[in-house]
């Protein structure tokens, strides 16, 4: 298991460039398999544009508790990247005035910004009903100051999407780290204990499985039923629906992949599970991701790899929802690991 | 005479053998995704029944495509080795059950 982000270490993956290199070179620059850009093209779906604005997905900075081994953010302890309270106002501005209709807050742990509860305090105030916060779970267990985060997701009918990479400790700890386990059950019976995952319930707990190693999710359903059974036999834990997400190459995962010579044979499987209808969903489509200092980009992936908005309006204090309405989405081969199956986004499956 | 007989990246051209019988082929691999189906099984049940046979088949290409089936499938570790000693056991079974037929022998010839 990790312990250092890859920035920390110095590694060239810590570069996004060096990433994007990767992802143009080798099996895609001879044509071995075909670019994003020539798959797509082949059923005219080149170029994606973007839709009617939905979801806001802020990112408000990449320090986390954690370091796990699949980490597209390569987030950790170690990350300074924070998003400060005047840029949470600029999104507040941009909140007010846009149609986007939900929040989605994530990092990092997104909680260990110093002004997150300010900041969905404020949304709150602004109007905004629908928030999603990406937490790790164990955040609420780290330390004191985080033990009533259940409380205060309640009182903002906060929707909890929660990573659980599977219903074993040993799976889990693995990608996760030690201990990380134990603690995601203490703090899913926490959750469940204020009313979060019950059946019936308006508290939104959802569950985010991706994959502890270099193959594809199963078919969610099935996923989600096996992860129902065994985490209510076992611990009695309720939630509501299950996300199989793909693990995209890049950051943490791309230099696992490389290490463990599993790089080409991973992209031959993406490529092979390319599905046309998913392309039709993806999130970028309505959704608008803005980095923990303000700037704007298709989505959470593609601000790791720092590949801009194709649009003058590229940070959050010139946004302009007209322009960004119908921009051309910015693509590369990563982009595979959303239309693989039945395709791949932060709300689970989108085909 | 250093290559091997096996090629892991082989299991990618599969599909190819359609190319010298069409009709054969096509009918192989409608059969096939047919089978892997839920029905009365779960998909995941065949995955590790797949993963048992290509063992007693000792086919690798089965059994790289399955190890990742049955990962894909949440399956863990130890219900993949479970299920290869399934297999295993009734391997060994099927040659100690013969040992039947020795005995018969041996108590018609030497009894």
């Amino acid at each position: 298991m990790a312990t250092k982000s890859l920035q920390k270490l110095g590694s060239d993956l810590a570069q996004s460039n060096k990433q994007i290199e990767i992802l143009s070179n080798g099996i895609f620059k001879t044509g071995e398999l075909p670019t994003f850009k020539d798959k797509i093209s082949e059923t005219s779906q080149f170029p994606i544009k973007a839709k009617k604005l939905e979801i806001l997905q802020i990112n408000v900075g990449y320090m986390c508790n954690q370091v796990c081994d699949h980490c597209h953010v390569d987030a950790g302890p170690d990350r300074k990247e924070i998003m400060t309270r005047d840029t949470m106002r600029q999104c507040l501005e941009v909140i007010k005035n846009s149609g986007a209709h939900t929040l989605d807050l994530t990092g990092g742990a997104p909680e260990m910004n110093p002004d997150f509860r300010w900041f969905v305090e404020e949304a709150s105030k602004v109007g905004i009903t629908d928030f999603i916060v990406r937490s790790n779970l164990t955040i609420i267990r780290a330390n004191k100051k985080y033990y009533d985060l259940p409380e205060f997701f309640k009182k903002h009918n906060v929707h909890v999407v929660s990573s659980m990479p599977h219903w074993t400790r040993g799976k889990t700890d693995k990608q996760r780290g030690d201990g990380v386990f134990d603690k995601s059950i203490k703090a899913l019976q926490e959750l469940n204990a204020v009313g979060y995952g019950m059946p019936g319930s308006d508290l939104k707990l959802d569950l985010v499985y991706n994959p502890s190693g270099a193959f594809l999710p199963g078919d969610q359903v099935a996923m989600e039923k096996d992860f129902k059974k065994a985490l209510m036999d076992d611990f009695g834990i309720e939630f509501h629906n299950l996300f199989a997400i793909t693990n995209l190459p890049i950051a943490r995962f791309l230099d696992y992949l490389i290490a463990s010579e599993n790089y080409e044979d991973y992209m031959y499987s993406l490529v092979e599970a390319y599905n046309p209808a998913a392309v039709e969903n993806v999130m970028c489509t309505n959704t608008l991701s803005i980095s923990w200092d303000g700037y704007l980009f298709d989505c959470d992936f593609n601000q790791m790899l720092e590949l801009p908005v194709n649009s003058k309006s590229r940070h959050i204090s010139e946004f302009n929802e007209e322009l960004l309405e119908g921009r051309n989405i910015v693509i590369s081969q990563h982009c595979y690991g959303c239309t693989a199956g039945a395709g791949s986004s932060c709300q689970g499956v989108v085909a | 005479m250093s290559k091997p007989y096996y090629d892991a990246a082989d299991l990618r051209k599969f599909g190819k053998i359609t190319e010298w019988s069409e009709e054969l082929g096509t009918k192989f691999f409608d059969y096939y995704g047919k089978v892997f189906e839920e029905g009365a099984l779960t998909a995941r049940e065949k995955s590790l029944i797949a993963l048992a046979v290509a063992h007693t088949e000792q086919c690798p290409y089965c059994i790289d495509a399955y190890t990742k089936d049955t990962l894909q499938r949440g399956i863990t570790k130890e219900q993949m080795m479970e299920a290869i000693h399934v297999g295993a056991a009734i391997k060994s079974g099927a040659t100690l059950v013969h040992g039947v037929q020795m005995m018969n022998k041996v108590n018609k010839l030497d009894g």
